[in-house]
């Protein structure tokens, strides 16, 4: 296990500075993106097609490899079904995403950027979490 | 670069970060068979979560994905990232955002990056619904006059 920390620690950086550079670190920023009847910013599109691009020619190198490089298997989703959870936790999301101008990476990063303001985003989004982890869903 | 008709837009800072981005998952992918789903690594370092890998592995990745922000903070002298000043709509977007992604199994990196370039059915309904919903929540905020 110990021998994947330092993908893990590859991955996170690489994530991290991607983030700062992208400028989807600005709240303002990622909301101006979603305000296509005001004033339209569409960086975001830029950042996720650079993300999707690149991932695009992992997803056929990892159907050809028999195990990671340095595990023995891969841990993937394999559902196929749209479910009522998957519909109603993306509105969800997609609204609160809205509100703040946040989503799970930004907030993070914003520890160290923003420190005070996205301490209160993250300290409420793990609570949103434990709300859900508590709740009989199934 | 600038885009003529969006003058504050950075396409070209977005597509070298995106592509950074889209490097971190596939060295996750590839190296680790992980997906690079952050509200679910989040859950999973913040021990919300039973599945995805090993605590510490995910709690490093969370650290390193701040060190990599701090970074690029400290060779650019500050990175731009205007908050709202308001703390309740901190608060309810936190909440919101952080059930909704564990309901809806994800975000923007593991729905939006790593489901859809894959062409995962769930992925490519999710990201159009959490932009849609996006979308409309802020043309509805600016209906109603409130302001980040």
């Amino acid at each position: 296990m110990i021998r994947q920390l330092p993908i893990f620690i590859l991955s996170g950086l690489l994530f991290g500075a991607g983030l700062a550079i992208s400028g989807m670190a600005d709240p303002q920023r990622v909301r101006g993106f979603l305000d296509v009847f005001g004033d339209w910013d569409p960086t975001l599109l830029f950042v996720m097609g650079g993300a999707v691009i690149v991932m695009m020619l992992a997803w056929p190198l990892q159907r050809r490899m028999l195990h990671p490089l340095l595990t023995n298997k891969f841990q993937l989703p394999s559902r196929k079904d749209v479910d009522r959870p998957l519909i109603v936790g993306a509105t969800i999301f997609g609204i609160g995403w809205a509100i703040a101008g946040l989503c799970p990476g930004p907030a993070l990063i914003g520890l160290v950027l923003e420190p005070i303001s996205a301490l209160i985003f993250v300290a409420a989004m793990t609570v949103g979490m434990a709300v859900y982890r508590v709740l009989p869903i199934p | 670069m600038i885009l003529e008709s969006f003058p504050d837009a950075i396409p070209f800072h977005g597509l070298i970060g995106g592509l950074m981005i889209g490097l971190a998952a596939a060295v996750l992918l590839l190296g680790a068979g992980q997906i690079a789903g952050i509200s679910g690594l989040f859950a999973r370092a913040s021990t919300l979560s039973k599945s995805g890998p090993p605590w510490v592995l995910a709690f490093a990745f969370i650290l390193s994905m701040l060190a990599g922000a701090l970074i690029i903070s400290w060779i650019n002298e500050g990175v731009t990232a205007i908050y709202p000043s308001s703390t309740i709509l901190l608060v309810v977007g936190g909440l919101l955002v952080g059930f909704g992604t564990r309901l809806g199994s994800g975000c923007t990196s593991g729905h939006g990056v790593c489901g859809m370039s894959r062409f995962s059915i769930r992925s490519l309904v999710a990201t159009p619904v959490f932009i849609g919903a996006g979308i409309a929540t802020v043309a509805l905020m600016r209906a109603m006059g409130v302001t980040p």
